[in-house]
């Protein structure tokens, strides 16, 4: 894989905007993908950046979010990583069904299951140094017109979310 | 980044909450507040007009949450106006269509 793009922000939220526009203004630049699938992603890298200022603030760290982004022929990915203490994505706090009233007690903790959901393909590299979120999109290079390839790649890769 | 808050209160006894611009984390606590003046000012049914938002993530959406909840306990409520399928998909995929009453405009949202 190509690296595209290397940013390093502020660990700022004022920033998670300039993050989202960035991203999504090289995605539709580059690869051929849908329009509502640019959509998925800058919901993706919000939630991402959203939470990794917080872990930063957390962990009393003013290091940058830094924002990757990788190129490959059927795929791009994007990493966002923070210097926070880490967590274990596998151990989540359980909300309850949204049919119980008790549900509306809950406003935050719905970052990662949109992120699983929004994506092709995520994944967590998390230590007490910091966590990394690699989001993945399939989808060809925009002048390959890649678009068949990411539907069928979609369907044969993404099985793990 | 701006975030647009307009009230409209001559659809008594609706409130109409007219949101613009891109709600995250770093402009969700202006909708928190507004929500938390307007409930605190007597209204009690508000609708939120998300038409004119282009951008919505779980902060904004754990926000409306909190709204909602905040209404209900005051014998009130809080419903949504919203057609943009990239906004509803938030709703959708978070299971919330099944929490808020979701209309297509604000006529329809404050007929009842």
């Amino acid at each position: 894989m190509d690296l595209s793009l290397e940013l390093a922000v502020p660990s700022r939220t004022e920033y998670i905007a300039v993050v989202r526009l960035i991203v999504s203004s090289l995605v539709s630049a580059r690869r051929t993908v849908a329009e509502e699938r640019i959509d998925d992603l800058k919901l993706a890298v919000s939630e991402a950046c959203t939470n990794a200022i917080e872990a930063n603030a957390a962990a009393g760290q003013d290091q940058p979010v830094v924002v990757k982004v990788w190129e490959a022929p059927e795929r791009l990915e994007v990493c966002i990583a923070d210097s926070g203490s880490g967590f274990d994505p596998d151990v989540l706090p359980e909300h309850p069904p949204v049919t119980d009233p008790e549900r509306l007690n809950f406003e935050r903790g719905l970052g990662i299951p949109l992120i699983r959901n929004l994506v092709d393909a995520v994944r967590f590299e998390s230590s007490p140094a910091g966590t990394a979120v690699w989001m993945t999109l399939f989808g060809g290079p925009a002048v390959d017109g890649g678009d068949e390839t990411a539907e069928i790649l979609r369907v044969v890769l993404s099985d793990d979310h | 980044m701006e975030l647009g808050l307009d009230v409209d209160d001559s659809r008594s006894p609706h409130t109409v909450l007219a949101v613009k611009g891109e709600v995250d984390v770093y402009t969700a606590p202006r909708l928190r507040e507004k929500l938390v003046d307007l409930v605190s000012q007597g209204h009690r049914q508000i609708v939120v007009d998300l038409d004119g938002v282009d951008f919505l993530d779980s902060t904004g959406l754990g926000v409306l949450v909190g709204g909602l909840k905040r209404l209900r306990s005051n014998g009130g409520d809080l419903s949504l106006v919203c057609t943009q399928a990239r906004i509803l998909k938030v709703f959708e995929i978070t299971g919330m269509t099944t929490v808020f009453s979701i209309s297509a405009s604000v006529d329809e949202a404050t007929a009842n």
